[in-house]
């Protein structure tokens, strides 16, 4: 087999070395009951294949999908199409960078630690705080880890959700929440932010969650709500789900955020199907101990020559044991690494169009779809992402124009199945991979559509 | 006319009086690499963005005032900069990989190129299930051959990593009892298990309490059975445990923990030892995360992504949370809600979206290559280096347990060894990145002293494990001769020697700021 | 007249009138290390016998510091914030960790003097 490079002759010599006579007696204490004997048919599961074979299965079953690329398209709610370079997919698939583990041993992954360092001051860079870690999973894990960070920090146990934030964000918060014994004041699904959220906040709230652009495409200006939740004890945590956007919008650590969770995905990543993504965490130095997962950190060795290392390793759950700040082991190593190169080979020009090119598109199409009879865009402040109303269910229209060639958004009643109010809303996204045959596409298909 | 000046052609015999300092601070092909903020620029770009003459700009009082401080770098210059971090990783394409308990396997090209496709990298999670039928047949597929390696009828794909994978099993085991009424407190949990562990049960709002190892470095049921009663949750055990050994009587203590109407969680980190060799389902196991990174050969990227999907037993499965895939009539569909009528009990969601698709596609390629035939080949060639590694060291290296009885995938030493030597299991760590290895696992598990735990995988062949037992047998040898030196004056062969991390714990720099690189440029 | 008593875990406790100081002992930096972080308790808060009083760590490792004796918090050492050196170089002077009001001044009978505590640490060895 391919993969396995021990001859039959090897295996006999180092059994004779070993001192056992088959292979089997290695796997003594296996209780015999459960042993699954060589003598009989393996597992029932298909035998070994070429190369070329399963390439022909797996594709078979990838062209039974419809990629982003080959159709106008225009999805978004929290995972977004962008254009990757060419040069980042190339770069992480370097043995170097591809199959190294975790840098444990600082001497000799000084490539790992080096690109984790410059990774965490650019997240620090773009969400205008002061200190990031070197990636959880993903935003929504960040987003529930953010909740647990602020009820540790301010020994509260509620967290007010913002009717804006993700639902799925919303249901990680929930979820952990429920198994971890404390509150979450949830508020009703709420499109541009009309909600009061600033009275929601008392004595006992550890957090307020709000998400911007938040989940419908809605800005929100943080800044009352910074100084509500500070005047109350609380914290702020931001949730930036398309991080684009902090090129051309106020970051959250400029409006008084305490702790910013984004999801990176946007850049370097791919839509991947959802996963594996990237999430951003980032936070003020104040709080740094109380911050989970890995932190990569600048130092010397004996001559005196900078060097990188995992540091406030106590944090974590291989010292700490029960006591850690989470249970959390891995980063997201191979998607940081993917982000901080698309975002090198950015810069700070390249961003900052990069993100007005994305608005400038999604202006042209809120303009172009609302022209449309019946059809209304209900968010007027909107980065890249915006909701529209149609004569129709939402799940519907979608469904329709997908049979017409054209991914036209997220129905809202896919993300909130019960907010019957919202049945007949669509998230509808636009970045710089749309074009004007694109656009054009979309309006024929809608106004054939609702017709 | 032809050249008629030749030129020397052969090295003249003047050796190396020692080293000449270079003015770069390079080395040949070892090149130094300072940070990209101390290299880039704000005005440089290596993407050619096309914006129109006049954007739209409808962002009002939240556009961004401020800038960012990002640097830039050009296309070539981004090349160099990563290209030169890459030379300074030791990787498993370089050599082995010994680390203990993390499976450090080869990672297959052609998962790669699968994953690539864009059927599988270019299809967004939240398309009309209509135009992703091959990616929920995709996972679903996965989830049989899981379901099928480990003879347990149900798997949740969500969870991102193998930690996740512990709490989401561990979730599910509080729903189910939640479910029965019982809101149990206690969980076990063996002194010799991974921090996750008592981690996970801690957040859960368990209290942790711990089971010894017996003298042979595993779990004695009687010890168990002291330890239970109704108010247990569940253990936690690891099989193959941390100690590279297979728990003899696992049957008779998921056997007493079910009896109690507990549950037995397992750390499935070691399933590499066993995979078409037993089923923990057969082995009374409830819940197993199964981590893709280790035992199904996603790359380890320098620290992630992982995936830790897990298998649960009938009286878990009705638990497992959103989102999962269904098959039905008219093809496979997505259960997202708790609404939807096929949600069950599930306890709710880990995580956005649906799993770690990429890990899914490759692990899956995996497989597929292998087949029922080959994953049993694997485990059992990654069992017979283990126990090959450790026939050719018991000699000069120290068994804590075990004299006789075989070890599985991986094979656990002490210091005692090095006694009197003056040389640490650290040193012997670092001695060994300058013979060209990157160390095992060093100073886990917990429960011998200066621990190294030794795992080579099926990858290594049998001249590669020869040449590494060759090195250590050396290794060991050179402490007891008193070469102290070696040790702890490595590594020395490296881009950087051994690091300050006192001073990086004390004084954390987390980020270059502008004002280092004032302070750079003065020096 | 000060009183000098250490604890099984290696604490070291000196009573001075009604306030105790209490810090880890020389044994006990040794084994953590280069200590990187000390988090210390409230002022006020009041401790029982057994209960955690600080945590100590170290670039690889943390332990929890058991109050040997019951009372309340009257005085933490904020220098260890900017200095956490100081519990290695000078444990039990300018690396003590915090002041207890005793509730109870004959509770430090029960500890072992400088004598037993020597003996323990070479049978421990």
């Amino acid at each position: 087999m391919r993969y396995l490079p021990l001859t039959e002759a090897d295996r006999k010599a180092m059994l004779k070395r070993i001192g056992a006579k088959d292979i089997d007696a290695l796997f003594v204490d296996v209780p015999p009951e459960a042993r699954l004997d060589s003598s009989d048919r393996p597992v029932d599961l298909p035998r070994r294949r070429s190369e070329l074979e399963v390439e022909r299965t797996l594709t078979r079953m990838a062209g039974r999908n419809v990629s982003a690329g080959a159709v106008p398209f225009f999805v978004g709610a929290g995972a977004y199409k962008h254009h990757v370079p060419a040069t980042v997919d190339h770069l992480i698939q370097r043995s170097e960078f591809l199959t190294a583990y975790t840098p444990y041993q600082p001497e000799v992954s000084q490539g790992t630690l080096q690109y984790l360092f410059e990774f965490q001051t650019q997240v620090a860079l773009l969400t205008g705080m002061e200190v990031a870690n070197a990636s959880m999973y993903d935003g929504s894990t960040g987003c529930g880890e953010a909740v647990l960070m602020a009820e540790r920090v301010t020994k509260r146990r509620k967290a007010v959700l913002s009717g804006g934030l993700h639902p799925q964000y919303r249901a990680v918060v929930e979820n952990l929440s429920h198994f971890g014994g404390s509150t979450v004041h949830a508020l009703p699904p709420a499109i541009n932010g009309e909600e009061d959220i600033v009275s929601a906040i008392d004595s006992e709230t550890a957090c307020v969650v709000v998400q911007t652009p938040n989940v419908y495409g809605s800005l929100t200006d943080l800044e009352p709500i910074a100084r509500a939740a500070h005047e109350n004890g609380a914290l702020l945590i931001a949730v930036v789900t398309e991080v684009v956007s902090l090129g051309a919008v106020r970051s959250p650590g400029e409006m008084g955020a305490d702790i910013v969770v984004a999801e990176g995905q946007s850049l370097g990543v791919g839509l991947s199907f959802g996963g594996p993504y990237v999430g951003l965490f980032a936070t003020r130095e104040k709080f740094l101990r109380q911050m989970p997962g890995r932190l990569a950190g600048e130092t010397v060795d004996g001559e005196g020559k900078r060097g990188y290392v995992l540091t406030l390793s106590t944090r974590e759950q291989h010292i700490r044991r029960e006591r850690a700040t989470s249970n959390i082991c891995t980063n997201s190593g191979l998607c940081c690494l993917a982000f901080t190169i698309h975002l090198s080979l950015l810069g700070e020009k390249g961003f900052r169009d990069l993100a007005r090119l994305n608005h400038h598109n999604a202006c042209l199409l809120a303009d172009r779809l609302s022209g449309v009879k019946g059809v209304e865009v209900l968010t007027p402040a909107f980065f890249n992402e915006f909701t529209i109303r149609t004569p129709k269910p939402g799940a519907e229209v979608v469904e329709a124009l997908a049979e017409k060639g054209i991914l036209g958004g997220v129905p809202v009643s896919r993300l909130e199945p019960t907010a019957d109010a919202f049945g007949d809303l669509i998230v509808v996204a636009s970045t710089e991979v749309n074009t004007d045959e694109d656009r054009d596409a979309y309006q024929t298909a809608l106004k054939e559509v609702l017709a | 006319m032809m050249n008629r000046e030749g030129r020397a052609t052969a090295p003249t015999a003047q050796g190396s009086e020692g080293a000449v300092a270079t003015f770069t601070g390079n080395r040949g092909l070892d090149i130094e690499e300072p940070l990209i903020f101390e290299v880039g620029s704000g005005e440089v770009t290596g993407v050619d963005i096309d914006l129109p003459e006049a954007p739209e700009n409808r962002l009002g009082a939240l556009a961004r005032k401020q800038g960012i401080g990002l640097p830039g770098l050009s296309e070539p210059e981004a090349m160099r900069h990563y290209v030169r971090l890459s030379r300074k990783n030791y990787a498993i394409d370089l050599g082995i990989y010994p680390l203990g308990s993390c499976t450090m396997k080869h990672n297959p090209r052609l998962n790669e190129k699968a994953v690539r496709l864009a059927g599988f990298g270019d299809i967004h999670p939240l398309q009309p299930e209509s135009t992703v039928q091959g990616a929920l047949e995709l996972i679903d597929t996965l989830a049989h051959w899981l379901k099928t390696l480990t003879g347990l009828p149900a798997v949740a794909m969500s969870p991102k990593a193998g930690a996740h994978g512990e709490l989401c099993g561990m979730m599910a085991i509080r729903a189910a009892l939640e479910a029965r009424g019982e809101p149990r407190s206690i969980v076990l949990v063996p002194e010799s298990a991974h921090g996750t562990n008592p981690a996970t049960a801690a957040y859960l709002g368990y209290k942790v309490v711990s089971v010894p190892a017996r003298e042979d470095g595993t779990v004695d049921p009687e010890a168990v059975k002291e330890r239970l009663s109704e108010d247990v949750a569940a253990i936690m055990l690891t099989n193959p445990n941390t100690c590279g050994l297979f728990e003899p009587d696992v049957r008779a203590i998921a056997e007493a923990v079910h009896e109690v109407g507990a549950y037995f969680y397992c750390d499935g980190a070691n399933f590499n030892a066993i995979m078409g060799r037993t089923r923990p389902g057969d082995l009374g196991v409830d819940a197993m995360h199964i981590n893709l990174h280790k035992t199904f050969s996603t790359p380890h990227g320098g620290g992630g992504p992982g995936a830790g999907p897990v298998v649960l037993s009938e009286a878990l499965a009705p638990f497992a949370p959103l989102p999962f895939v269904v098959h039905g009539a008219d093809g496979f569909r997505l259960v997202e809600s708790l609404d939807d009528d096929a949600a069950g009990e599930a306890f709710g969601r880990m995580t956005a979206f649906h799993g770690q698709m990429g890990m899914f596609v490759r692990a899956l390629a995996y497989m597929m290559s292998h087949g029922a035939d080959g994953l049993r080949q694997a485990a059992e060639d990654a069992v017979l280096n283990a126990n090959y590694v450790r026939a050719c060291l018991k000699d000069t290296f120290s068994l804590p347990y075990n004299h006789d009885r075989p070890c599985m995938h991986e094979v656990l030493f002490d210091d005692s060894f090095l006694k009197g030597t003056g040389v640490s299991t650290l040193d012997f760590a670092k001695a060994m990145i300058d013979e060209g290895f990157h160390p095992m696992t060093v100073y886990f598990p917990l429960v011998v002293h200066g621990a190294m735990l030794i795992e080579p995988t099926e990858s290594e062949s049998k001249a590669s494990l020869d040449q590494f037992v060759a090195t250590l047998r050396r290794l060991a040898d050179a402490a007891r001769e008193g070469d102290t030196e070696r040790f702890t004056g490595a590594p020395r062969y490296t881009p950087v020697g051994r690091l300050d991390e006192t001073r990086a714990a004390r004084h954390p720099i987390l980020r270059w700021t502008p004002e280092q690189n004032a302070s750079q440029a003065a020096e | 007249m000060s009183t000098l008593r250490y604890t099984k875990d290696h604490e070291w406790i000196r009573l001075d009138g009604e306030t105790a100081t209490i810090g880890i002992t020389n044994y006990a930096q040794e084994q953590l290390g280069d200590v990187v972080f000390v988090e210390l308790p409230e002022v006020g808060k009041e401790v029982a016998a057994g209960d955690e009083a600080a945590v100590v760590e170290s670039v690889k490792a943390a332990s929890e510091v058991y109050a040997p004796v019951a009372g309340e918090v009257v005085e933490v050492n904020e220098a260890l914030t900017d200095a956490p050196d100081k519990v290695n170089e000078d444990p039990q002077g300018d690396g003590w960790f915090v002041k207890i009001k005793l509730a109870d001044k004959t509770a430090l009978d029960g500890l072992m003097d400088e004598d037993a505590y020597k003996a323990f640490l070479e049978e421990s060895a």
